[in-house]
């Protein structure tokens, strides 16, 4: 013991290490926090965690440990000021850990140092050489690679000697160093200091500070690394949160615009938007805007979105913040959309919460967890627009840029609608996102002769060829139609005016019919008269023939009757030619 | 009980002492030696004085809630008290061993 011990070969390889032999970091498994520290902490020296009471440090610390122990085989010592084994068994086994099993196993070791100033009565020179014992066995009988000091303070409430246990805590983190462990130290935070007890100033490797704000009565969690010596990091706060599953980071601002582009196209579950959309629907991976005002029908555009995907055999994870899962399947069976097979098949995911439920980093916390889980294809942010609520303007719109970005780096495509206020420019987003967006369809209501219609136009759709057409939008038992406006002289007409227009149109093209088939009747009618003119001629130069027929027959046989009489009268006056023409 | 409600010991009380140290340290040495001159004084003949090195039986050191060297612990009379540092300052040990009341 004492001496710092070469990296045993069972630990998993540095995934983190950079490539030029940077600083190697232990990760800490938990999600997100990687991510900012570019690999975990520094590995083999002490890291001071430090923040507010009730702010997550002694679970971070935990975490830290018992995930070290799960998943990269390395063995931690979790040195307790404040709780006792039996409470902090207790408390990570809501986390889905079992602290008591990691302890039988011999990969976690657990110490209760238990301060009680009433005890402690001081008589001199006294060094804490003991704590340096304890700790030592600990890690020994382990062969720990982490250690956790929760919190070290608690010290300097039970001892009164402060300079002898400052040279003390110094010694501490050099022994921590020499032993090659790395360390977690947890610190309460102090007023106008980072610790209350100033132990920033003994670890100078990496600082974390967590905090725990409360903004127009709602509270959100922060973390924000104040210092990492010789390793870049993530220098903003970012939100987590702590849920059943210990604690998620969200590594918000290290986004980069790097992200692919699909030119694979989703239909968008209305074949006439599709074919408005250059014919095949939205591109995989954008982001699609629906504003419109109150009515307009945006949740129905993107339950005919969701419905398309799940029919894909895809997921879909629809985040309402207006209604809930069961009255949206209810409101969308009205208009023909049974949404209801797809959340049984596990395709539809639908999660309902207020806006204000969460702080706006909380919702994106949220959010990114909800996609890490269910991993969909395609998001549906149903309003987004009351995310304002939630947070400031521009917090919201920087909340809806990094759930734009974080959704593209995804390939998801994201579909955010947007109620537009009365009053408001159409081309107007609250949160003030629409120059970050792909596919743009803006959804309003055209008021006219006494009513108000739906029409739908696309505003702007990157890189596809789409229509410049407003269609008139309709909400039929069958689902969403879109229907040609009619634009003539009297502009443009929706509703029973179009449908008025279109009947004059019916009933014009009627007598227009009419006066064809009148026409060709006519025309019949003369054919037949002529025909009938014709026959009768026919009929007469028939008759004409005939007569003549009979006279020429007429005149022969009465040639013939001449003949013969004319031969009788030579035979009576006896005549010899006739006789000779007898024999 | 052979305690009164204030917790000071009888002069007719058996001590029983135990003094967890790390190795022959100056200061552990300073505090043996300190420790064996106040018993001589105030209750030589009933005492008993336990040595424990923690250096050789570090388990203790957790069992026993052991943080500061050297410590002290009165076990009997009860109740069991700690006293810490190397017993240089007799008045406080006296007062931290319940010998006289605190001025």
């Amino acid at each position: 013991m004492g001496k710092p011990e070469a990296l045993p070969s069972r630990a998993k390889p540095q995934r983190s290490e950079g490539q030029r032999g940077a600083l190697p970091k232990a990760p800490t498994g938990i999600s997100g926090l990687d991510e900012i520290t570019l690999g975990g902490l520094p590995r083999g020296r002490p890291t001071l965690v430090c923040g507010a009471a009730g702010c997550g440090k002694t679970l971070l610390a935990m975490e830290f440990l018992l995930r070290g122990a799960e998943q990269f085989g390395e063995t931690g010592v979790f040195m307790a000021f404040e709780e006792t084994e039996q409470d902090l068994s207790q408390n990570v086994r809501s986390l889905g850990f079992d602290l008591d099993k990691l302890v039988a196993d011999h990969k976690i070791a657990v110490d209760y140092v238990r301060i009680e100033p009433a005890e402690i009565h001081e008589t001199g020179e006294y060094d804490l050489e003991g704590l340096f014992l304890r700790l030592g066995m600990a890690i020994d009988s382990v062969g720990a690679k982490r250690v956790v000091l929760d919190t070290l303070e608690a010290l300097f409430g039970g001892f009164t000697n402060q300079g002898l246990l400052r040279a003390e805590l110094r010694r501490l983190f050099r022994w921590l160093k020499d032993k090659g462990v790395t360390a977690i130290i947890t610190g309460e935070r102090g007023e106008g200091s980072l610790t209350r007890q100033g132990l920033e100033e003994y670890v100078s490797d990496c600082v974390i500070l967590l905090d725990h704000r409360v903004t127009e009565q709602v509270s959100t969690r922060r973390l924000r690394i104040v210092k990492y010596r010789g390793s870049t990091h993530g220098t903003n706060e970012y939100p987590f949160l702590i849920d059943e599953n210990g604690i998620h980071v969200l590594p918000l601002t290290s986004l980069k615009l790097n992200h692919a582009a699909s030119t694979e196209r989703i239909s968008s579950g209305v074949s006439r938007l599709d074919s408005m959309l250059g014919g095949e629907g939205y591109y995989r991976g954008s982001s699609v805007l629906i504003s419109g005002t109150a009515g307009t029908g945006k949740t129905s555009l993107s339950a005919h979105f969701a419905n398309a995907t799940c029919a894909r055999g895809e997921r879909c994870l629809y985040l309402a913040f207006e209604e809930s899962p069961a009255q949206l399947v209810r409101n969308m069976k009205s208009i023909g959309l049974d949404l209801n097979p797809w959340i049984k098949k596990g395709l539809l995911r639908l999660e309902a919460s207020r806006p204000t439920l969460h702080g706006i980093e909380m919702h994106l916390a949220v959010i990114h967890k909800m996609v890490n889980d269910f991993d969909p294809q395609v998001v549906i942010i149903d309003p987004v627009s009351n995310f304002s609520s939630a947070g400031s303007g521009s917090d919201a719109e920087a909340m809806v840029l990094r759930l734009i970005d974080f959704l593209k780096s995804r390939q998801i495509t994201a579909m955010f609608v947007n109620l537009t206020a009365g009053g408001d420019a159409w081309e107007h987003t609250d949160v003030g996102v629409s120059s970050l967006i792909d596919t743009w369809i803006l959804l309003r209501d055209i008021e006219l002769a006494g009513e108000r219609n739906r029409g739908l136009y696309v505003l702007k759709s990157r890189g596809m060829k789409h229509s410049n057409q407003i269609r008139e939008f309709l909400l039929t038992s069958d689902g969403i139609q879109l229907q040609d406006v009619y634009i003539g002289s009297e502009g443009v007409l929706t509703g029973s005016m179009r449908a008025a227009q279109e009947d004059r149109e019916k009933a014009a093209a009627l007598a227009r019919g009419q006066e064809i088939e009148r026409k060709q009747r006519d025309l019949a009618r003369k054919r037949a008269a002529l025909e009938a003119q014709i026959a009768a001629l026919r009929v007469e130069f028939e008759a004409a023939e005939d007569e003549s027929k009979i006279v020429a027959e007429h005149d022969r046989a009465r040639e013939q009757q001449l003949a013969s009489d004319r031969s009788a009268a030579a035979l009576r006056r006896g005549a010899d030619a006739a006789k000779r023409n007898r024999k | 009980m052979n305690t009164r409600k204030n917790g000071s010991p009888n002069d007719s009380d058996k001590w029983e002492l135990r003094l967890y140290t790390a190795g022959q340290t100056p200061k552990s040495l300073a505090a043996i030696k300190n420790l064996k001159r106040v018993c001589e004084e105030h209750f030589a003949g009933r005492y008993e004085i336990e040595i424990i090195d923690l250096l050789k039986n570090p388990r203790l050191a957790k069992d026993d809630q052991i943080v500061a060297i050297p410590t002290l612990v009165r076990k009997l009379p009860e109740p069991v008290r700690k006293i810490i540092g190397d017993l240089s300052d007799t008045e406080r040990t006296l007062v931290g061993l319940q010998l006289r009341q605190q001025s």
